[in-house]
Parts: C-alpha cells; structure tokens; sequence
C-alpha cells in the first residue's frame, strides 16, 4: 500500500459487497420468488439487478428476495422501496426492464409508471 | 469479490467451532449447490458473536435474521425456506430476537442493547480472513491518518487525553506506557502484544485475535510509528490455534499489500510483525517472563525495575500491551480522545469486555461500558441464573482476583471500585456463582491452579502457596482449626507483599476476598465441620427422612455400594454413612424427595 487513495479504493470496492451486513438503510429491492415467479423467469431478473448494482456501484441498495407478491399473473414481479418514498410495485419484469428501472427509478428519482402495476391495471 | 444479495454469518470462534459450525458450514455450502444459488448467496465465517451460550449461531443479512443453536439438519430447511423461498423460519430463530413475529435488529435484542462493542466492533460481522473486508469498515484508516497526518507525540497525546487503561489487568495508562517506552534511549525498539490469555475462564484476547485480528496487527504498528520502533512480537499461546492461523494469515496479507514492511504508506516508516507461541504457562502472561520468553529463554519473571519500557526485548525499550488494548486503539485514532474519553467512569474510561461465564445463562462474551452495574451485567445481558438459584457471588479477575459478594452488586465496573473491593479487572473474566458454590472451594480450586502456576522462582510463592493449599485441603475434608483460618490469612498477607511478580502477589485474592466475604462458610467448615452449599463431599452426609420415606426401596437398588439398609415396604431406609461415597445416586433416585444433603 503506497498511498491512502490505493486504500480508499479497496474500501470502496469492498464496501459494496459487505454493506449488506450494516443497518437496514438506503433503497431495497425485493425479488418475488416462490415458485411462481420463479418459473415466470424471476431468477435471470434478481441476476440482471445484481449485475446492474454492482455495475453501477450503487452502494445503498440491497437485492433481496421474498415469496409469493399475490398477483401470480404478472410475476416476475419486484418491489422497490426507497427511503421517503412508497412502494413501487413492476410487474412482468424482464432482464431488460430492469436496467431502465435502475437507472430512471434507483438512481434517477423518477418512477418507470409504465412498468408498474398501476399501468397495468389501466 | 462478487456482489451477493445475500449473506450468511457463521460464527467461526472457538466456541461455535466446538458446537461443531464447520459441518454448518460445509453443509451450507452443499445446499446452495443444489439449489444453484451459489452466485446470489455468501457464506462468510466471522469471529464470536459473543452469545456463545446459544451456538452455532448463524446469522442471514440482509434481514438480519439471527438463527442459534443451529444443528447441520437445520441447515437444509434454512436453505431451502430462507435462502431460497425468501421465508425465515421463524421456529429457528433465537428466541429472544423475534419480537410479535417481528425479527428484531440485533442492537435490540436484550443480550447486546446494554453492550457497546468497539474492540469486538469486527467480530461477528468481517471475515477474519479477508483484508478487504476489514479495510471495508475503515480498517487501516487510522495507520494511514498516524503516518500521514500526525506526529508520534500527537499519536501519543490522543492516547493519553483518551484515558484508556491496560486491559490486561493491571490497569496501567497506556498513553503513559507509550511515551516512557518513546523517551527511552535506545537505538533499536520494539512492541509485543500480551495474547498469553491464561486465565481460566477468560477468553476475550482469543476472541478477538480470531475475529478481527488485523485491529492488531494495524494497532502494534501504530505503537512502532509513536514509540520509534520497527518490529514488533505477538506472544501468542499454542492452545489458541484458530487465533494463530488467522492473525497469520493477517500479517501475511498485511505484507502482500504493504501495510506491513518497508515504506508504509509511501512514507518512511517500516514495520515488520512475527509470532511467538508460547507453550502455556501462566507465568509468561507477565511481562518479564513473557518477554524472557520470548528471547527464547525460561519464562520467568525478573524483578522491575527496569521497565520493559527502558529494557525490555534483548534488553532493548518496549512496549508491550494487550490484545483488548491494541483493539481499542484504531477507533480511538478515527473517532478522538474526547469521543472515547466520554465513555465511561472519571478514572476508567471506554470499554471493557468480559468472558461471562458459571452460573449464568447467556454465557459469553460481553462488551460494556465502565460504569455498567454488576448488576445489569449479570441479570440483564448474562439473563440470571439458571434454575432460578439464588446468586451468591461474582467472582472477577481470575486467580488474581476475589469474589464479590451480592450485597455489592450495584457497583459501578471499573478499576478502582473492583480493586477496593477485593477484586480486580484482570482481563476479564467474570465467574458467576450460585448457592451450591462452596466459597472455600472456590480459594481452593484457583489456588491449586496458582501452584500449578507459580514457576518456582521466590519463595513466597513458591513454598507459600502450597502451603495455603494444603490448609485449604484440610479445611475442605473437615480436618481445619479456627488456628487454620488465622495462619492462612497471615500467610496470604505476606505472600501478598514478598512475592517477586504479579502472579505471587495476587495469588492470595481468591482467599483474602472469600475471607472478607465469606468467612462464616470458613468457620462452618471448621468448627461445625459442615459445608454449607453442600459442595465438600467430605463433610457431605446423605440422609433419609424417615417421614417422608414411603419404603419403595429404590434408592438402596441405585445405591453403586450397597450401603442403604432397610426392608421393602416395612421398613424406613437407613444410609450407613461409613461406606456411603457421597455420590448422591440415591438422592436423584427417590421419587419422594426423601432423601437430603446436608
């Protein structure tokens, strides 16, 4: 090690990877995957989120998973909750959507209306 | 390193290690592979959690979901529900962290709220083992800072202005410790760090060398930069092997990037860190010896002065501290010497961890603010004692220390008050202790250990505690005089004040506090020949409560001897007591409570 910033980097690049085990802070994103999501395709979706997190260095968000949403129709389904904001609920989520809904959505600020299940129902 | 949407914690300290968490682990890692979440799920093994009471413990983040007790059939319900369904399985759970189904955050549950963890901050969180993860969480920040920002005198007045105390027992003002060793005239110096952890029931240096042993080594070469040293020894004991694998593999990293050897941080200071294993004798936890030690010499003491802080290491100025010490001292670079000095009591400041252990539920390890009430520790983290027995001491300090009496449990933890009880700190380890603790018992099983202990070198130590001993014994099997009392505790006294080091000095605690606390269990022993807590099997006597006896005659068919007489269904049942061997087959055996101990 030759200089702080050579440590600074390692913090940084570590940080993301164990920033999981600190407080239940920041924006998480949860993966509904009881068997119907999963066979509706949610596993390449919790994929493509990990990838485009990390990709994209987005320290305060956490990928999480948990079981059945409800709406077994519209899986693969992912909630996101973000701090002083409500949940937003996309349905039908594809590798592809996810990257639009990480940019606009998680880093942007601005919710993809037309993924989620407010859309849909309309 | 891969990013994972999930990690899982198991405790790999020694404690978990015994209650078998490497099948855990290796069973984890079979489940994963079957359910293919290899790349979404980490398996990471850490340090002690400190609640070693209710190992293997497991814990899943993100949701923080603390599992204890886990046994490797669990394992494959975790994976399946929990990894992979996303369902806790609530029924796994430690039972104190599970509130109105609601899974508590860790702080909250009852074990850790009163607990403040700075030199455990890492353990049960990092894995040991990985350089990265402990630079993560501001690891190496405050090496960085020391040979960046600051100059040695700075290094040392933060010490000083933080009030921190040697955690190995005596005490001893660090900040101090460093400067003398700073000031001394020599053209070579050195640091050692104290991981001799000898007594019995403590276990706080081992936790931490296992769970977070880069604080350490991060820590000795922040003493190398303030006191001008360039090397530094870890006297570790053998029958830590955990501890050593992995503060080697901490140093062994630690060089690969640097952090230790030449040019640290690109400036000019170098320091380099070795391992010395120490063969187990209590003796070496002293400085003296663990420094004669270490030249490669017999541990044994020598008379002080010289300091180690003017001759120390091949006669050259060292410093040398404890685990728990060095583990404190990075936060207390990052975060100041007021942030650190605000915790506490006036004379001992910050933290301080104790290896709960004995008559107590939660045992483990627990880090606690000074100033905690005795009381909180015992009945508050450490849960009460178990079988709803009534507590009658609390014994600290290990064979150097003495124990504390209920009546005094509403004190505050620190130094001075432990001291002017009777007691002391030691390093740490707290040994509750219930009704069916003899409190003669108790001096005499840590002095047996301290004549195991004492190398042997003056007298006082040597010949005195033996003899103490033997009185003991004597008391112990019914054979003691009032006279008995007397000469222990003026053998005690002077062993006290002529022994050549620490060991011969505070051997005699264990008796002088039992002594000042305790002397009615002394003189029942010796006068009406009776232990009261009923743990002396010698003055032990089963007997048979001829009301209550329904004849059934069960206990004289359990009885290993044959020594309980009587006639089946007609006769009361009668222990002979010259060929019973106390061992208590027949009391457990009557289904009528028929028979008492007394």
């Amino acid at each position: 090690m030759k200089s702080i910033q050579e440590l600074e980097k390692m913090r940084q690049e570590t940080l993301e990877k164990v920033n999981l085990r600190r407080d239940r802070k920041g924006t998480r994103i949860v993966v509904g995957m009881a068997t119907c999501g999963i066979s509706a395709g949610a596993r390449p979706v919790l994929m493509a989120l990990l990838e485009e997190v990390k990709k994209r260095g987005l320290e305060d968000v956490t990928v999480t998973q948990t079981g059945c949403i409800g709406v077994c129709r519209l899986e693969p389904m992912i909630e996101v909750y973000k701090e002083g904001e409500e949940k937003t609920t996309y349905v039908e989520v594809t590798a592809e959507k996810v990257k639009k809904i990480l940019l606009d959505h998680i880093v942007n600020g601005k919710v993809v209306y037309e993924y989620t299940i407010g859309a849909y129902e309309k | 390193m891969e990013l994972y949407r999930s990690h899982v914690l198991v405790c790999g300290g020694t404690g978990c290690t015994s209650s078998g968490c490497l099948k855990i682990v290796e069973k984890l890692g079979e489940e994963l592979k079957k359910h293919e979440l290899e790349k979404e799920v980490q398996v990471v093994k850490t340090g002690c959690f400190g609640l070693c009471e209710a190992g293997p413990i497991v814990i899943v983040y993100p949701e923080g979901a603390f599992y204890s007790r886990v046994k490797p059939e669990d394992v494959e319900r975790i994976a399946e529900e929990h990894l992979l369904k996303g369902r806790i399985v609530t029924d796994l759970l430690f039972k104190d962290s599970v509130e109105a189904d609601k899974i508590k955050s860790i702080e909250q549950v009852t074990f850790y709220k009163k607990q403040q963890r700075i030199a455990l901050r890492n353990c049960g969180i990092i894995n040991p083992e990985s350089i990265e993860e402990y630079v993560a969480f501001d690891g190496y920040s405050a090496l960085a800072k020391v040979l960046t920002e600051m100059k040695p005198e700075a290094v040392i007045d933060v010490l000083k202005r933080s009030g921190l105390r040697g955690r190995g027992g005596g005490g001893f003002p660090t900040g101090m410790k460093w400067e003398f060793t700073a000031k001394a005239q020599g053209d070579q110096k050195y640091v050692a760090c104290n991981a001799d952890e000898g007594d019995p029931g403590a276990f706080m240096d081992r936790s931490v060398l296992e769970g977070d042993p880069h604080a350490i080594v991060e820590a000795m070469a922040i003493a190398g930069y303030a006191i001008g040293a360039d090397m530094g020894y870890v006297y570790i004991r053998a029958e830590y092997p955990i501890a050593v694998s992995r503060l080697q593999i901490a140093i062994n990293d630690a060089k690969k990037h640097g952090l230790l050897g030449k040019n640290i941080f690109g400036t000019d200071f170098n320091f380099d860190l070795e391992i010395r294993l120490g063969a187990g004798a209590f003796v070496c936890g002293e400085e003296t010896a663990l420094i004669n030690s270490i030249e490669g010499k017999r541990g044994m003491p020598r008379p002080r002065p010289p300091f180690p802080a003017h001759k120390g290491i091949w006669n050259k100025p060292t410093v040398l501290n404890n685990v728990e010490t060095y583990a404190n001292i990075p936060q207390i670079i990052l975060k100041g010497a007021e942030w650190y000095s605000s915790i506490g009591t006036e004379r001992s400041k910050g933290t301080k961890v104790f290896a709960l252990g004995g008559k107590i539920n939660n045992t483990g390890l627990v880090e606690i603010p000074m100033g905690t009430k005795l009381r909180d520790v015992i009945y508050e983290i450490g849960g009460g004692i178990p079988k709803g027995k009534a507590f009658k001491a609390v014994q600290t300090g290990g064979p150097s220390g003495g124990c504390i009496p209920a009546d005094y449990l509403d004190t505050e933890i620190d130094y001075d008050n432990l001291i002017s009880l009777g007691s002391m700190m030691g390093s740490g380890g707290m040994i509750v202790m219930d009704e069916d603790n003899c409190m003669v018992d108790i001096a005499r099983f840590f002095l047996d250990f301290t004549v195991d202990e004492s190398c042997g070198k003056c007298t006082p130590c040597r010949e005195g505690t033996k003899r103490m001993l033997e009185i003991l014994e004597e008391i112990t099997n019914g054979r003691g005089t009032l006279e008995d009392i007397d000469k222990l505790e003026k053998l005690a006294k002077t062993i006290k004040s002529a022994s050549l080091c620490g060991l011969g000095q505070t051997a005699p605690n264990p008796v002088l506090s039992t002594l000042k606390y305790f002397r009615h269990e002394y003189e029942a022993h010796v006068i009406h020949k009776k232990c009261p807590a009923g743990a002396c099997q010698a003055l032990l006597e089963y007997i048979v409560i001829a009301d209550i006896c329904k004849k059934c005659g069960i206990c004289a068919t359990k009885c290993p001897v044959g020594c309980i007489d009587g006639v089946k269904g007609k006769e009361v049942y009668f222990i002979n007591q010259d060929r019973c061997i106390k061992c208590g087959a027949c009391m457990g055996a009557c289904p009528f409570k028929a028979i008492k101990k007394g």
